[in-house]
């Protein structure tokens, strides 16, 4: 894992004596709320429906034990216990106060944390894919690229105040396991002839205008890297929109001017910029990159029986080889597997932990994993590097905790935002609804396959409800909640955005709905086919004239 | 339909609700007010309270009950979580 340097360190320890000092100036009168709040905001501190709430940076999703541990401290000594991990691979605390935010903010100064450019109209926290570093197929590491992204844009001047804000994404495979081309930037390393660069993709996103991000470049030599992206953001910064708050993201740029003509932008304004001398030394490169060297990874036969693939249909055998069978992965080291800790027990709230549980995967992560933790934007934990022979030791302090769930990808694996439960943002609540729905499907789950379920409360859709095989929005409706219903969508390599079906449904009729989806994909499907193949084969009509016919649950 | 008034304590972000005197953290203690944005005005002044708002409440069996259920929840707590919610209010 990167580790500070003193710069780094130093960075962030003055942004916490600066807030400290904003923060006592508001609580003795000197500043009003209307200069506080922008200053708060910087530092990833929210006003919401019910508190304040926190919002922490996890860079690419990646945690060492003591930072780990150190969530779980926040949780407990200045929350109400837990924290809620997020599709942008963060956690979000739900009651902070106010006049215990500074010290908060300096406990995580300690373990190399902070909530920096996790608000506003900035570059914010980098994602990458979970099993950087681990999975089998991966073309390089995407983490050092990631890293590198972080040091450029923190604090950069030119881009803190940009049209709107700016989320980039780095993957290393084909796979796509982070919803990479739904990204501001999206970044694949591919590999050409033997050299490595990267595939380029701008514009994505979903919120209220979704789209799927158009390659620009189709290979970036990695000496260019920075000076690209600068080229990009540089361009989005000048010809971005400013008059109107719901067209200024870059991708409303891309798709006015089309893909073509703003590729000739950055391309023309990266045949300047790449004079400047902004792109990383090669030593420094390579200085980043010995940060995230494979660890002491022992030498090791198959000494545990390859898993099967995640999304097993069988419930045979154990509950410990069924988990085995859904949450681990195959790891590019042989005897050694990727663990997927479900944050989706049935009936919990998707992403939540306790400070408890946080602390157990902060141990786990520690004596079996090379003290490393990943969070994914699917709202679930990793655990990187386990010893395939430790599995049963790993599972059984699960089971101790209560995060033993085998749903990885199936149908209680539910994707939800806050939603109205505490978020001011969101008309509806959606919480509630994923957890009627994991509810209803769970106990069929084997037989519906690979299945995912995304709840949004709002339109600005951090539940990513348009990259579900089956998206939920919850809309508001002269003051009640109303939910609609889409399919088909895909944050994967085969990235689609669903569609609405139809009008839409209070809470019990939209949970209803997606119970005749699921029977109808059933009674269509061919042998092997999922749920998102097989609306892709047969089209919406099917589902819809199951779902607006008679409900098929009660 | 009465209007109440309604913000979030600087300190802690809690829910408060106008009494007529001063603040309280149950929505049971709130009062309808009349002339609201000339005290919503007044109330901003003194900068103790964030986010201050009028909202659309009715008397129900003898409590208010906020007419939107986003006002709901927010007067109640979580409706996921029983543990951090007010205890005795529907949120429906």
């Amino acid at each position: 894992m990167y580790q500070y340097d003193e710069i780094d360190q130093a960075l962030v320890d003055a942004r916490v004596d600066e807030y400290r000092d904003q923060l006592s100036r508001r609580l003795a009168g000197a500043l009003d709320e209307d200069h506080f709040k922008p200053l708060r905001l910087k530092n990833g501190l929210y006003l919401q429906l019910h508190a304040y709430m926190l919002r922490v940076a996890i860079p690419y999703g990646t945690l060492s034990g003591a930072q780990m541990r150190m969530l779980g401290h926040v949780a407990r000594k200045y929350d109400r216990g837990y924290g809620h991990f997020t599709t942008r691979q963060n956690i979000q605390y739900n009651w902070i106060r106010l006049e215990e935010s500074a010290d908060l903010l300096a406990s995580l100064a300690t373990v190399e944390m902070h909530a920096i450019q996790t608000s506003g109209n900035c570059i914010r926290n980098i994602s990458s894919d979970q099993y950087a570093g681990a999975a089998a197929d991966e073309v390089d590491d995407p983490r050092p690229w990631a890293e590198l992204l972080r040091q450029w844009s923190s604090f950069h001047p030119e881009f803190s105040y940009l049209p709107r804000k700016f989320k980039i994404c780095v993957i290393g495979s084909e796979t796509d396991r982070a919803a990479m081309k739904l990204h501001d930037i999206g970044l694949q390393l591919v590999r050409r002839d033997g050299e490595l660069g990267f595939r380029v993709f701008v514009g994505g996103g979903m919120g209220r205008t979704p789209f799927v991000a158009p390659v620009i470049r189709d290979f970036l030599p990695t000496a260019e890297f920075l000076s690209y992206c600068e080229a990009i953001l540089r361009v989005y910064n000048r010809y971005g929109r400013r008059d109107n708050i719901y067209k200024a993201r870059i991708k409303i740029l891309v798709h006015e001017l089309g893909a073509a003509e703003f590729t000739r932008q950055v391309e023309a304004e990266h045949a300047h910029v790449k004079t400047l001398g902004i792109d990383a030394p090669e030593a420094e490169i390579e200085r980043i990159r010995g940060f995230f060297a494979a660890p002491a990874f022992e030498v090791l036969g198959e000494d545990y029986p390859p898993p099967a693939p995640p999304v097993s249909t069988s419930r045979e055998g154990g509950e410990f080889e069924l988990w085995v069978a859904r949450q681990v992965a195959v790891h590019k080291v042989p005897g050694y597997r990727i663990v997927n800790i479900s944050l989706k027990p049935v009936g919990q709230i998707p992403g939540d932990a306790s400070a408890g549980q946080m602390e157990a995967i902060a141990e786990l992560a520690e004596r079996f994993s090379f003290d490393e933790v990943r969070v994914t934007h699917a709202q679930n934990l990793v655990l990187p590097h386990v010893k395939a022979s430790d599995l049963p030791a790993v599972w059984a302090k699960l089971v101790e905790i209560g995060l033993a769930d085998a749903n990885l990808d199936l149908a209680s694996d539910v994707i939800a935002c806050p939603g109205l439960d505490y978020c001011t943002l969101a008309n509806a609540r959606s919480i509630p609804v994923a957890q009627r729905i994991a509810a209803l499907l769970q106990p069929k789950e084997a037989e519906l396959g690979e299945l995912k379920v995304k709840v949004s409360g709002c339109i600005n859709g951090c539940g990513h409800h348009h990259a579900g095989h089956i998206g939920v929005l919850g809309v508001d409706r002269k003051g009640t909640e109303n939910y609609q219903l889409l399919l088909g969508g895909s944050g994967a390599e085969d990235t689609s955005l669903a569609q609405i079906l139809g009008p839409g449904f209070d809470e019990t009729g939209i949970v209803n709905a997606v119970g005749k989806l699921t029977e109808t994909y059933l009674s269509v499907r061919t042998d092997g086919e999922r749920f998102l193949d097989t609306y892709r084969r047969v089209g919406a009509a099917p589902f819809k004239a199951a779902v607006y016919g008679e409900p098929v649950y009660g | 339909m009465a209007k109440l008034l309604t913000g979030n304590e600087l300190l802690r972000g809690d829910v408060l609700w106008w009494t007529g005197a001063g603040w309280s953290l149950t929505i049971d203690a709130a009062v309808a007010v009349e002339d609201g944005e000339a005290l919503l005005a007044r109330e901003a002044v003194s900068e103790a309270v964030s986010d201050l708002a009028l909202i659309d409440a009715e008397r129900m069996d003898g409590r208010w009950r906020p007419v939107k259920v986003r006002e709901r929840i927010r007067a109640y707590g979580p409706t996921v979580r029983d543990d951090l919610a007010i205890a005795g209010q529907d949120w429906r």
